[in-house]
């Protein structure tokens, strides 16, 4: 275990740093980025603000070093020390892009991990009696009305949603509520982006767990285990279940970043600010630091839960070896 | 050089293929044993899937349609750009919105009118379509070029080649994909104009075909990559290399001929994909802006209006998801016709 998860680690930190650099190069080889920031009304002030902030004077690897160090030991402007994990000024706002950013987590994280637990308990517990109830009528409606809504975008279904709860005034706008202070509020507020970002998803879980159960059905040990006349549903969730589990849990490392994307356009729909929200933010008015701030921690995020996902075969399955 | 592929499918599909081809051929030729290309027998599967069957012509009709736009809208005598209210002040009401009931949907405007500006529904969707189809369509062409001459190279070279192509993958893959797509649009875009200037919607879709580009080939080439590293060993690739054919020809004529599957499948899946991630860029604001129409900004001016108009959703939203829903039924269609083991 240990070996791994050090192999893998390294590995991130290695694509970190070329993606970093990728991302770098690109953003501030294309032109002056103080120009590209500051867009048609753009003042003298701005341009000074943008030069002091990223050392533009200074060769491309120098700043990108810079930049670099600049996250592990903090960095040095004239305007000030910036803190240890420093990304730089957001162009916009003034703004630390780190704080801001830390500032803005908890809304997607809590997006994320609930859109996710939605989709994995709906999704699978689906699949499961789908294939419980195999050639039924119930199995077909599961399969199909999971089909359906696999391909209702949640930009179409996010303003119907909206319509339905919001406007006729049921429920109170989604909104972000801290979730040590008020769990109630906090459960309430997220749940319609929850259930809606969870429908894309949904129905590959459905299927996959529906198709691999019908095949964990078919196996030896879970035939030997009905012959010595185990109880039916004790059979299904233990024995079956947990062969299947397997290609669920590939799938949700591949699902990872269109998870994120999910969330940012979820934050969008619902306006909730969050992380994908600020990025949408910072591009449209062209913040590079708080785009390329954004950009490597939502990667360095995603690696990590990949990491975490590939750490998970083992505990599911003895037999794989982490090696 | 057919009997490749042929002796492939053959060899992989014996049991459920023969008995198939066999008993068709008796029934048409009296008897007399004729061969049959697998493209043939998988458009004999397909045509007996009701479901494909009626898919593949909804998605069609949607090609059909989008390609027909600028036809369709003159003979229906509008365009998506003029502001039709201003010429008509009584389309719209003091507040902006269609006049009439259910977001302005009449004789004259099928799918009603967009608020505020008084545009023709119906044409913005057409041409919105075009767009988006347009831009996906191309999307998919490059990456199923790149991917397979990328996936195809890595697997049968291997070594060093299939290490650094693997590492290449690996590497674009830890991309947070959309949130790439946002990030990289308006610095894809500065490659092209100075900062500061108009930008012409061409550049746009450009750079939206450039960032789907780099980021969608992984997948396909991964997947042929593992084909492809078990076809080399087979026997007919060994033959050939005995004949002294060269690697370009192996893939090209050996290898391909054995991939067509997978690629002709994966791309049914990826499509609609390419389709709602630009339609979902244009959403963000990133993606194609005013005043081109486009399908996924037909979503954000419905979302930004669903509380007083939720007509407009109606039209585009429906079109999408009938799209999307078809498209995938389609792929599991064609994956079906041509693989009947895989089963559904």
């Amino acid at each position: 275990m240990l070996p791994f998860l050090f192999r893998r680690t390294f590995g991130a930190i290695v694509t970190l740093i070329l993606l970093s650099a990728v991302t770098f190069f690109v953003f501030f080889a294309v032109g002056d980025p103080a120009l590209m920031a500051c867009g048609k009304n753009c003042t003298a002030d701005n341009i000074a603000l943008i030069h002091q902030n990223l050392g533009l004077d200074k060769p491309l690897p120098t700043q990108y070093w810079d930049f670099l160090s600049g996250i592990f030991v903090g960095r040095d402007y004239s305007i000030g020390h910036c803190g240890a994990p420093c990304f730089g000024y957001s162009f916009a706002t003034k703004q630390d892009v780190w704080s801001t950013m830390i500032d803005r987590l908890p809304t997607t994280a809590s997006l994320a991990l609930g859109g996710a637990v939605a989709f994995l308990v709906i999704g699978i517990g689906a699949g499961l009696l789908a294939a419980w109830k195999r050639g039924t009528f119930l199995d077909k409606a599961v399969t199909s009305i999971s089909m359906v809504l696999s391909s209702v975008q949640i930009y179409i279904l996010g303003p119907i949603v909206l319509g339905i709860f919001v406007y006729s005034g049921i429920m109170d706008s989604p909104k972000y509520v801290d979730l040590t202070s008020n769990p109630a509020g906090w459960f309430m507020g997220l749940l319609l982006p929850w259930l809606v970002m969870s429908t894309i998803f949904t129905a590959q879980y459905t299927r996959m767990s529906r198709s691999t159960m019908i095949e964990q059905l078919q196996e030896e040990h879970v035939r030997t285990a009905k012959a010595k006349g185990m109880p039916a549903r004790y059979v299904f969730l233990r024995y079956a279940w947990r062969g299947s589990l397997i290609p669920i849990v590939t799938i949700l490392g591949m699902d990872l970043s269109s998870l994120f994307g999910g969330a940012m356009i979820t934050e969008f729909t619902f306006s909730l600010a969050g992380i994908g929200r600020l990025a949408i933010d910072s591009v449209t008015t062209l913040d590079l630091p708080m785009v390329l701030g954004v950009m490597l921690f939502s990667a360095a995020l995603i690696l990590v839960f990949n990491i975490i996902v590939d750490a998970a075969y083992a505990f599911i399955d003895p037999r794989v070896r982490l090696s | 050089m057919t009997s490749p592929s042929q002796t492939a499918a053959a060899q992989s599909d014996s049991p459920g293929l023969e008995p198939e081809g066999l008993k068709k051929e008796k029934n048409s030729k009296g008897g007399e044993l004729v061969g049959r290309s697998p493209g043939q027998l998988m458009w004999a599967r397909f045509k007996r899937d009701r479901t494909g069957m009626f898919c593949g012509i909804v998605v069609l009709a949607f090609f059909v349609i989008s390609a027909l736009a600028p036809v369709i809208a003159s003979l229906y005598g509008k365009d998506p750009y003029t502001f039709y209210s201003n010429s008509d002040p009584n389309l719209l009401d003091e507040f902006g919105f269609p006049s009439g009931p259910n977001g302005g949907v009449s004789g004259d405007f099928w799918f009603g009118i967009e608020p505020q500006l008084g545009r023709d529904l119906f044409t913005q969707l057409l041409y919105g379509m075009r767009t988006s189809l347009g831009i996906s369509v191309a999307v998919t062409i490059l990456v199923v070029i790149t991917g397979t001459i990328l996936g195809v190279t890595a697997g049968y070279l291997g070594g060093r080649t299939d290490y650094w192509l693997g590492r290449v993958m690996d590497f674009l893959m830890a991309f947070p994909s959309q949130l790439t797509f946002v990030a990289f649009m308006p610095v894809v875009v500065a490659l092209f104009v100075p900062p500061g200037d108009e930008t012409p919607t061409y550049i746009r879709v450009v750079a939206l075909i450039l960032v789907q580009w780099a980021l969608g080939w992984m997948g396909l080439a991964r997947l042929l990559r593992g084909q492809v590293l078990s076809l080399r060993e087979r026997e007919f690739v060994e033959a050939a290399k005995i004949t002294g054919a060269s690697p370009w020809r192996i893939i090209r004529k050996e290898l391909l001929p054995n991939v067509v599957t997978p690629i002709l499948v994966q791309s049914t899946y990826m499509l609609p994909l390419f389709v709602t991630a630009e339609a979902g860029l244009s959403y963000l604001g990133v993606g194609i802006m005013e005043p081109t129409p486009d399908w996924g900004r037909l979503f954000r001016t419905a979302g930004n209006i669903y509380e007083s108009d939720p007509t407009f959703l109606l039209f585009p939203g429906a079109a999408m998801v009938i799209f999307v829903l078809c498209f995938n039924l389609l792929g599991d269609s064609v994956r079906d016709a041509f693989d009947p083991k895989s089963g559904r």
